[in-house]
């Protein structure tokens, strides 16, 4: 009417400047994180000392902390540029570096996430239309999805990998195993959170369920499912690890963190460099599913700002 | 009905100018009739009487508007009218049909209070979204919308999102979504409320020009006695605890209404009378409410 097109406010995008912003915030976090840990080696590890030299110029360095605590011993908690060195050095005599192989690893460990993310995402939100459109299914079945979480899941993933001896297949089972609770239980609220009003809408129309379900539930669903689907693509990687440790697979990062669990006191930090890559892996595969919700979400209401 | 085509399998619903329409709308003929229609929520001892002896019947083309205190159950007399809710004693019949049916068979549109509108959808695909739940193919969904948005004077907004829009903008958007799919009956529900005292003006001066565009029969809910002596040809004034008709004004002001309308005398008339019907039924003017006077009637008081 009277009011020009041009003053509606549009969606608001963070701009270059807070980006980078952004950005510093999560290096200076990452440098605190750097400075606690080996602070704590200054001031509570082991001694160490420096006898070199460099370009021509003799180095000695010693170093004797004032105090000492066994949580910041060299073989509890090694040097961050022991943990950085590691990753630079073969992971065997005259064999690829570290970092390398513990990458190629990781990729092969997303793969068995991803697709027991992808089952058991999938199986989580059908479960959640089915309980959404029973109430004896809801009340019959959902306690027992709560009792599958509160199962260790460490002590039953070998009966899992031995009974199914399917290889990486039986460790994306697990990987679902975990993955499809918090996808169920974010869907039974999200698949409900629609405006009373709106369903009416949807009775005024005679919709059936499938209508009601396609264009009002799923797409009202769509902010609660990807809160769930975020804490289940980290919960995906832990599943897929905790499903490599029984079943003998060397090719993933499970083969590697039961490698050097055995050999720790041999190179503790070839093991903090895996659970390095571990976590990376799920950050990265969550930073994955931000995206995808970014892009499916960019035309919605959003009434604070990157929430 | 007399139009032997049901609107929602109608290939071409749009095809009809709107003097057409107005010639096909047999003046006198029912599109809603309420006889005896109770409702009491919660089937206990302690159930509460929202509605009793209701009997209104609207005709083709009228605008009905339901005024009255809160807790009168006129929201509620909307939504039996619309099915969403089932009377408790009574019958409803929507074009000749129980409302049932007739919901079923898509012959009213809703709006309600506030817009609900879906964010995800663009500001043409909301008015879309009961001719896609209906099956209307893509080009004839597009056609529609293109339309409707012009109808609510909306043209260069198709692409926004709700949110994007203002109060009264996203109101009108739900206008046309009712209005989408060509029903017989619009079922309003204090559709202004939420809006200021001059957005609304606006709005239903709007609302009329749409009105007499389309000749859409509308039952409207209102709190407000300017918008419903304004935009009716009848002013239903209902009564609280149990909700009751306690009197039906005619609004015999001239066609079309538009920003004069509010300055005529009969005008004036006529929103003192509704006002006077509302205080009457609060017991103001030394009137019992009709419960205490038939409890006096029962016990043998009077």
């Amino acid at each position: 009417m009277a009011v020009a097109a041009a003053t509606v406010p549009r969606a608001r995008r963070p701009t270059l400047g807070r980006r980078v912003r952004i950005a510093l915030v999560w290096l200076a976090i990452l440098i605190l994180l750097v400075v606690v840990w080996d602070g704590a080696k200054w001031f509570f590890g082991d001694p160490w000392r420096i006898h070199t030299s460099f370009l021509g110029l003799p180095i000695d360095i010693e170093h004797r902390p004032p105090m000492r605590a066994r949580i910041a011993t060299d073989l509890s908690l090694p040097h961050i540029w022991k943990v950085v060195e590691a990753f630079i050095a073969p992971a065997q005599r005259n064999g690829p570096p570290l970092g390398l192989v513990l990458a190629g690893q990781a990729l092969f460990t997303f793969r068995e996430a991803l697709i027991g993310f992808a089952v058991g995402g999938l199986l989580g939100l059908l479960l959640g239309i089915g309980f959404v459109h029973s109430r004896l299914a809801e009340r019959a079945f959902v306690p027992y999805v709560v009792a599958s979480q509160t199962v260790p899941i460490l002590a039953i993933s070998p009966l899992i990998v031995v009974a199914t001896k399917a290889g990486w297949v039986s460790v994306a089972i697990i990987s679902a195993y975990l993955t499809f609770f918090p996808v169920t239980i974010a869907a039974l609220r999200g698949l409900r959170a629609a405006d009373a009003r709106a369903f009416e809408l949807m009775r005024s129309y005679a919709a059936g369920k499938l209508a009601v379900l396609w264009k009002l539930r799923l797409p009202t669903s769509v902010p609660y499912l990807f809160s769930s689907l975020r804490v289940a693509a980290a919960a995906s990687v832990i599943g897929a690890l905790i499903g490599e440790l029984p079943s003998g697979i060397p090719d993933g990062l499970g083969a590697s963190l039961l490698n050097y669990n055995q050999y720790y006191s041999a190179g503790p930090e070839r093991l903090w460099a895996t659970i390095i890559v571990c976590s990376i892996l799920g950050l990265a595969f969550v930073a994955l599913v931000r995206l995808v919700e970014t892009l499916l979400t960019r035309n919605r209401y959003r009434p604070v700002a990157g929430a | 009905m007399t139009d032997p085509t049901p609107t929602v399998t109608d290939p071409t619903p749009t095809d009809r100018t709107p003097t057409e329409r107005i010639t096909a709308a047999l003046p006198g003929t029912s599109v809603v009739r309420i006889a005896g229609v109770g409702k009491t929520f919660g089937t206990e001892s302690g159930g509460v009487r929202a509605l009793e002896g209701i009997d209104l019947t609207i005709a083709q083309g009228e605008f009905v508007s339901l005024i009255g205190p809160s807790g009168c159950g006129k929201s509620t007399l909307l939504r039996l009218i619309g099915d969403l809710t089932a009377p408790t004693a009574g019958s409803i019949e929507v074009n000749g049909k129980p409302a049932r049916r007739a919901r079923l068979d898509r012959d009213y549109g809703m709006v309600f209070q506030a817009p609900v509108l879906m964010d995800w959808r663009t500001v043409a695909k909301n008015i879309e979204l009961p001719l896609e739940v209906m099956g209307f193919a893509r080009e004839e969904r597009q056609k529609r919308s293109g339309e409707l948005l012009k109808l609510v004077e909306l043209e260069g907004f198709a692409g926004r999102h709700p949110w994007q829009l203002s109060g009264g903008m996203q109101q009108r958007v739900a206008i046309a979504r009712a209005l989408a799919f060509d029903p017989k009956l619009l079922l309003m529900d204090e559709p202004f409320g939420a809006l200021d005292e001059m957005t609304r003006e606006r709005m239903n001066l709007e609302l009329m020009q749409i009105w007499q565009r389309t000749r859409t029969t509308v039952v409207f809910v209102t709190h407000s006695i300017p918008e419903a002596v304004f935009l009716s040809t009848r002013v239903v004034v209902m009564s609280a605890r149990p909700g009751r008709i306690a009197k039906i004004v005619d609004i015999d002001l001239p066609q079309p209404r538009n920003v004069e309308t509010r300055e005529q005398e009969r005008y004036f008339e006529l929103v003192t009378e509704v006002r006077e019907a509302l205080r009457r039924r609060e017991g103001g003017e030394g009137q019992l409410a009709p419960p205490d006077a038939d409890r006096i009637r029962a016990e043998g008081l009077a």
